[in-house]
């Protein structure tokens, strides 16, 4: 417990950070892109609207910096993060909101996929040293070093196309409304089909080694060389005396790069055109769409936070030692 | 953008040993790391996209920005990699872009390297509340998601060029360096010969310098190597959704513009296949390298090449670490240590 309570305090440290630097950046904007984009639609914005931007945006010169910071505090808490430009007038709330879950869906579901079958690959490289898993492990290095936006370029060149089963882009068939029906939600997995093996193979292989090197380590182990001495099957060594315990490293590993993923993940939406929160960034980043830009620089920092929180939860349950009271 | 590929993370060596003649075990210890295939395949490539940095705009056959006749061309002898929809030269753009990437690359490599051995090895070293706020520093760095703020940071300023963007990449992904390095200075800094070094009175700076950096050699160099790609990846990345200026050629801007310009719909696949192999290859070179130094440093880690045995009787046995196998087949009968101990007596 004692555990779990720590790790929240760094969360919510690292949240507290994390909407710092979203408060600092656009203060440190030489010029005023804002401004210009406020004169730009004067008329079409209601004085809320305008005040919401000033106060993240710290165009309010007057104001000490305190009081922006903790306007600005309370405005977040309210979950107003101001217009999008892009989307003139939604607010980017709404834009986040309706986003949110498609990158929930293609990333969480591959990233986990991903480390599961790379992890379950890697006991099995890491077990058969020498064998022909080895000699995969190049492949693997080159498939991981492939940018995944490039992956994505090609998969759409070699499988999509006018006549085939997979579309190039979008999340769902344009005609379909959003909902719980089966032809959408049929439609959605179809278009996610390709985006979403595109990160798999440029992400596996990153676990397949992490997880053979930490499985070489722990062969070595005395307990393992007890267990074969007990004349237990190999398989059963294999996974629970062996892969168990060299399966925590890589948990903790998982949490920490999630951030590193994430980011990467988010360019396959923009290369698919799928309506995640990554093909947003896309968006506002070409119409220097500042409001945008930061909503979705926050929701991906406070998401990855979650999922850390969740992977520690999965520490817990896997390793004993952490939840030793005392 | 996957993960640092380095998994050094707990590696003790141990204190150099003093050789007898100290030149020539140090030069062995040198050759073996470029013996190992996979870090001499490594640097072989990383050296010739180096010679490519420097010489790439001078053997560049034509400018990579002028127009011609030929749009969208497929390869041919007079453009190797075929042309965009202007007419330009891929090949060419593709040596003239190389430079680009590996100046940010490598710049923004040290910048991080350099923040992550102030940052890990004083926290380290240092212990207590300077550890406890240092580590608290990366570890905040580490989760939050580094390529969007990036994008954001590199976005936020105007015409952000290739120096910029080195910067912004260094400044925002030093952590990871650090968490490892920190860890290991912890393992160092109680060790006999630090301790040795303190009782002779020598300065912290000193005891940082010449008695923990040299054992962080190996990590240090991982480090590097794995915020070089990540580096190259994120500057790629950033060209590619047109963030940095379009002006400066690198594999990015080629990619951007491939993109912008339905490459993908014309079929033109010779415009995005060269550069996203470049990528690729020169990744594949670092990641390389650093399987390398793991090897280097971890030898458990290689991986080995005789591990099945076959004995005379035709059983096969596999080797491993920690588990010796039990040969059946020596045809001899095995001599009882008992009796033997017995023979000698009796001799």
């Amino acid at each position: 417990m004692k555990f779990l309570l720590q790790r929240l305090a760094f969360y919510v440290f690292t949240a507290w950070a994390a909407l710092t630097i979203n408060f600092f950046i656009p203060r440190l904007i030489p010029g005023d892109p804002v401004t210009s984009l406020i004169n730009k639609f004067q008329g079409q914005m209601s004085t809320e609207a305008i005040n919401s931007l000033y106060v993240l945006f710290g165009l309010d010169k007057n104001a000490s910096l305190w009081s922006q910071y903790v306007d600005y505090w309370g405005q977040v808490f309210h979950g107003d993060l101001g217009l999008s430009f892009t989307f003139f007038p939604t607010p980017v709330a709404d834009i986040l909101k309706q986003s949110l879950p498609w990158t929930i869906a293609l990333v969480g579901i591959t990233t986990f996929a991903s480390f599961m079958i790379g992890t379950s690959l890697g006991v099995i490289a890491g077990w058969r040293r020498g064998s022909i898993m080895d000699g995969l492990l190049p492949v693997t290095t080159f498939l991981s070093s492939i940018p995944y936006f490039w992956l994505g370029l090609l998969a759409i060149t070699l499988l999509a196309g006018p006549n085939s089963f997979f579309p190039s882009s979008g999340g769902y068939e344009p005609g379909l409304v959003p909902g719980w029906t089966g032809s959408f939600i049929g439609s959605a997995i179809q278009h996610s089909l390709l985006p979403a093996l595109t990160i798999l193979i440029s992400s596996v292989s990153g676990w397949i080694l992490t997880m053979r090197n930490m499985m070489v380590t722990v062969a070595s182990e005395d307990y393992i060389t007890v267990a074969h001495a007990k004349g237990l099957s190999e398989r059963r060594v294999m996974v629970s005396y062996a892969a168990r315990n060299a399966l925590l490293p890589n948990v903790s590993g998982f949490a920490l790069s999630l951030g590193f993923i994430v980011g990467g993940t988010l360019l396959v939406e923009i290369v698919f055109s799928y309506p995640g929160i990554g093909y947003n960034l896309f968006q506002a980043v070409g119409a220097k769409d500042y409001p945008l830009m930061q909503g979705v620089f926050l929701v991906i920092t406070l998401s990855v936070l979650v999922a850390n929180l969740l992977a520690d939860v999965a520490y817990l349950l896997l390793d004993p030692r952490t939840r030793k009271e005392g | 953008m996957s993960a640092p590929t380095s998994t050094i993370t707990a590696v003790t060596p141990e204190g150099p040993e003093v050789p007898s003649n100290p030149a020539a075990p140090a030069k062995r210890r040198r050759l073996r790391f470029i013996a190992n295939p996979k870090a001499a395949t490594g640097l072989v490539v990383l050296a010739f996209f180096c010679l490519i940095a420097i010489i790439g705009p001078w053997v560049a056959p034509y400018d990579p920005s002028a127009r011609s006749s030929d749009l969208i061309q497929p390869p041919s002898g007079k453009h190797w990699f075929g042309t965009t929809h202007l007419g330009q030269d891929i090949f060419s753009q593709v040596l003239v872009g190389t430079r680009g990437v590996m100046f940010v690359g490598l710049l923004a490599g040290l910048v991080a390297t350099a923040l992550s051995i102030l940052i890990g090895v004083s926290a380290g070293f240092l212990g207590g509340a300077a550890d406890d706020g240092l580590s608290a520093l990366s570890n905040v760095f580490l989760v939050i998601p580094a390529l969007p703020l990036i994008i954001i940071v590199a976005s936020t300023i105007p015409s952000a060029g290739d120096l910029m963007v080195a910067l912004v990449i260094g400044f925002t992904s030093w952590a990871w360096g650090a968490r490892v390095l920190r860890a290991q200075t912890l393992s160092l800094r109680r060790r006999d010969y630090v301790e040795a070094a303190r009782a002779t009175g020598e300065s912290t700076w000193r005891l940082i310098t010449f008695e923990i950096m040299p054992n962080l050699t190996a990590i240090i160099a991982s480090g590097f190597v794995g915020t070089v790609i990540f580096a190259v990846m994120s500057e790629i990345t950033l060209a590619f959704i047109g963030i940095s200026t379009i002006s400066e050629w690198n594999w990015g801007t080629i990619l951007f513009w491939a993109q912008s310009q339905q490459a993908l719909a014309q079929g033109a696949w010779w415009w995005f296949v060269p550069a996203g192999l470049a990528i690729a290859v020169l990744g594949t070179a670092l990641s390389l390298i650093n399987f390398g130094i793991d090897e280097f440093v971890s030898p458990r880690l290689r991986s080995s090449g005789h591990t099945k045995v076959k004995t005379k009787d035709g059983h096969s046995v596999r080797m491993r670490v920690g588990f010796t196998p039990v040969l059946s087949s020596s045809r001899e009968p095995v001599t009882p240590v008992v009796q033997r101990r017995a023979e000698e007596e009796v001799a």
